[in-house]
């Protein structure tokens, strides 16, 4: 593996170091190179999840024993509310490809950046600002938010708490995410160096350009959803009052034509990274390239006919239910194709147990896990006993967090060494990731449980019979966020203190590992002319 | 600092600027959405709503941005021959036109809102449910769209400012080109807006 | 020169554009039941295509933006289309 190379005439030139030009905060804040403004990102973005996981500790903390814990009941709706909000907009959607995308798809198709840098800065920008606004909303006025992050409508047009603010800011959130979207697409297809054919494209960048398409299509929907509510609120438009001929189930409606495509953005970039890292530490070509890339696509296209399977007990017509629970069911096929070909890639594999590759191993487990628990929730007959249960919230965590978040692990530990030239350590990475594991599965899946069992969500309160699982759930929060803090500790020192590695540690085949780590400014001093696929790693290696 | 690697791409301007077209079309879609849902629920009282609005000041205001349309189309068409002076004018030609339409929809609004026709008014809270929805529709969607003539009113303005000082010209129109895209697309919400809520029967 | 001809073109479209809302105008007045709506939509369609094919300059654009373009309209024609499905059969 990477052999050690004197770092001292890499780091002069890579993009970490200053230039001298600016003060050093300036030359972050203000800079539009993609590299940069990726890892603005991605340390906002990691500070936002620290903050909700924090609110989803204080949940679990309330939920440990029946009865009030530490919180009472408006407490706890602020804090599932915030913990959604926080997560939903400022850690899941943009993550993967707000962070790494930035950093990693213009070096990746050969560009020396995005195609439009300054609208790039911009969504950052926008991105923060919804953030603090998001996150002072928590302070002042009425009090925090408490409509859960879907913020139904009609309560959130009457309660007094600050929903205007955080509906505000999530409209801003919402167009930095389509400004990155529109940037992504322009720039796969303005910007791929020479002989980057579309079917050389790495699958990350693939899934990018699905994902931005979602974003550019979907996300508008949001926008306008969310002034509607800031109409209801500010000018009474009544629009879904029944009293006055509206009909609330059109919010709901409005509000999952986005925010369940939504999902597919999060669900996505995530794909993408695991189709990265399977192949090169399997140390085999991807099974099925083609069809992983038709997948992804056909995700991001059945993910905008289901919204309506979030709906089946609000009242809908029948038809609709009919309708929107058959169309559910044809979401599983693209993502089982993905599921296959990733094992197919594995099978016969001399495969390397990295951390990057313990993450794409387990987001296999767990993404099925979540993805075999949403058929029951897609099945309408199932879904009237489960729905608004912790089943939910259980299914739910076990496809975001154990898909995207863990997909989000592994793409921070595959392109650690990249991004800062260093290497963390790989011991102590293994053990984060066996702690998160067992965290993880205690507290989630004592939740799918005590759903079955029939203990409904969002109620800072529960019946006696449901204690133990409670309690479980919560000894597993702990253990789980034991485990996040040992893995961020151990890229902290990393930081630091890793040993310095070459340009291709992991003897990958993508472009990104043909550059020096941390990458040059510029990215590329002759931009590449590509011969081979992204997989053939027999051309890989040091270069 | 990666100003070197950057170089001028209008076809890539341009597919930039389709696409944040395309979302602003999915954001009015949201409300074609709502509209069609309660057309079909309500088709009287939308009918009875839909008279009270002055077919006047709608075709008035159609044939104001269908022209302005036009005239951007002729500007940009000036400028690639670098005819400065008549890409000028036809500019502020626009921008005249734009402005108009304002007023009007303002002089609309005012005498909707002096026959107490607004959300939550005393004459829609005792009309048959449906005609209130109809109206917060027409607010909601005419003033975002409004919203949108001022944003591209501006946009001109400042697109106007640059051909004077010739940092845009025939050797380099893609401000322009996107600016009018942009004109264009306003127009095109419009010529939905129009025979939906004025012209129902 | 081509340059006048593509001038007189969009004149020529704005003539057609101002017969169109003529005719919308016209269409209304007269009562067809449902199918005034219908015409209505019709009529703003051939408008918009004009003004996008013409104006917009869409019918010398690539492929890229004009697949685009359809997969937008789709995509609103779906979620319109979908939501039907709740709302007629309630």
């Amino acid at each position: 593996m990477g052999k050690v190379i004197r770092m001292g005439e890499f780091f002069r030139r890579g993009f970490l170091e200053s230039t001298g030009e600016q003060p050093s905060l300036f030359e972050w804040i203000f800079s539009t190179d993609h590299k940069r403004i990726g890892l603005l990102y991605l340390y906002s973005i990691s500070t936002f999840f620290a903050i909700g996981v924090t609110l989803g500790l204080l949940i679990r903390l309330e939920l440990i024993a029946p009865g009030r814990t530490i919180v009472g009941p408006d407490t706890y709706n602020a804090l599932f509310t915030l913990h959604g909000v926080v997560m939903i907009f400022l850690f899941i959607i943009p993550g993967i490809p707000a962070a790494f995308g930035n950093i990693m798809l213009p070096l990746q198709i050969g560009a020396r950046d995005v195609a439009f840098p300054r609208l790039n800065l911009l969504s950052w920008w926008l991105y923060i600002i919804g953030a603090i606004m998001a996150l002072s909303s928590l302070a002042g006025g009425g009090g925090p938010p408490d409509t859960g992050w879907t913020f139904y409508l009609p309560f959130s047009g009457e309660t007094t708490t600050n929903v205007s603010l955080a509906v505000f800011a999530v409209f801003i959130l919402g167009f930095s995410s389509i400004l990155t979207g529109l940037n992504f697409i322009t720039t796969i297809h303005r910007l791929r160096a020479p002989g980057m054919t579309w079917t050389r494209l790495p699958l990350f960048v693939w899934s990018l350009y699905a994902t931005a398409w979602v974003q550019v299509l979907a996300t508008p929907i949001l926008g306008i959803t969310l002034v509607l509510i800031l109409a209801e609120r500010i000018l009474g438009l009544g629009l879904f009052d029944a009293a006055r001929g509206g009909d609330p189930l059109m919010y709901q409606h409005l509000f999952w034509i986005y925010s369940h495509p939504a999902v597919y953005i999060m669900v996505l970039p995530a794909m993408g990274v695991i189709s990265e890292i399977i192949p090169v530490f399997a140390r085999r070509p991807i099974f099925g390239y083609k069809a992983i890339v038709a997948s992804s696509i056909g995700i991001a296209a059945a993910g905008s006919l289901v919204w309506g399977h979030h709906m089946f007990v609000s009242g809908m017509s029948d038809t609709a239910i009919l309708v929107f629970s058959l169309l559910t069911f044809i979401v599983a096929i693209p993502s089982a194709v993905k599921v296959f070909n990733w094992v197919a890639t594995l099978y016969g594999g001399s495969i390397r147990l990295d951390a990057p590759m313990l993450y794409a191993l387990t987001f296999l487990v767990l993404f099925s896990i979540g993805g075999l628990s949403g058929l029951v929730l897609g099945s309408a007959a199932t879904d009237v006993h489960v729905h608004d249960t912790h089943f939910v919230v259980g299914h739910f965590h076990y496809v975001m967090f154990g898909g995207t978040a863990f997909a989000f692990f592994g793409a921070l530990h595959y392109w650690f060494p990249k991004i800062f030239g260093r290497m963390f350590n790989e011991k102590r990475a293994a053990w984060a990731w066996g702690i998160m594991i067992c965290g993880f599965n205690l507290l989630y899946f004592s939740m799918l449980l005590v759903g079955l069992r029939g203990m409904p969500r969002r109620y800072y309160d529960y019946l006696p019979q449901f204690a133990q699982l409670n309690r479980l759930a919560t000894y597993g929060s702990w253990v789980l966020a034991l485990g996040l803090l040992f893995m961020a500790v151990n890229l902290l020192i990393a930081l630091r203190r890793g040993k310095h590695i070459g340009a291709n540690p992991w003897e990958a085949a993508t472009l990104e590992w043909t550059v020096d780590s941390p990458p040059p400014p510029e990215n590329f001093a002759v931009l590449p002319t590509v011969t081979h696929g992204p997989y053939d790693l027999e051309q890989a290696g040091e270069p | 600092m990666n100003s070197t690697a950057q170089h001028h791409d209008a076809e890539g301007a341009k597919l930039g600027m389709w696409l944040f077209l395309f979302s602003e079309l999915l954001l009015f879609g949201g409300l074609f959405v709502l509209f069609a849902v309660y057309l079909q629920r309500y088709p009287l009282q939308f009918a009875a709503g839909g008279r009270e609005l002055s077919v006047a000041f709608g075709t008035v205001n159609t044939v104001l941005l269908l022209t302005s349309s036009m005239t951007v189309a002729l500007a940009l068409e000036a400028l690639r021959r670098n005819r400065r002076r008549l890409c000028e004018s036809l500019l502020g030609f626009t921008l005249l036109a734009a402005l108009l339409f304002l007023v009007n929809k303002g002089f609309e609004w005012h005498a909707k809102f002096q026959h107490d026709l607004y959300p939550g008014s005393a004459t829609l809270q005792q009309a048959p449910p449906g005609r209130d929805v109809f109206f917060g529709l027409y607010y909601l969607t005419t003033g975002l769209h409004g919203l949108h003539v001022i944003i591209g009113g501006v946009l001109l303005a400042w697109i106007l400012a640059l051909v004077r000082c010739d940092r845009i010209n025939g050797a380099s129109p893609t401000v322009l080109e996107n600016g009018a895209l942009y004109w264009h697309l306003v127009d095109i919400i419009w010529i939905f807006i129009f025979p939906l809520y004025y012209l129902l029967l | 020169m081509q340059h006048t001809g593509s001038m007189r073109q969009l004149i020529g479209i704005w003539g057609l554009l101002l017969l169109l809302t003529a005719a919308t105008v016209g269409i209304s007045r007269i009562h067809l039941g449902a199918a005034n709506i219908w015409a209505a939509l019709g009529i703003a369609t051939a408008k918009a295509t004009l003004v996008t094919l013409f104006f917009m300059h869409l019918k010398k654009e690539g492929r890229v933006i004009k697949i685009s373009l359809l997969v937008t309209l789709a995509t609103l024609a779906t979620f319109i289309g979908l939501t039907f499905f709740d709302v007629l059969y309630r």
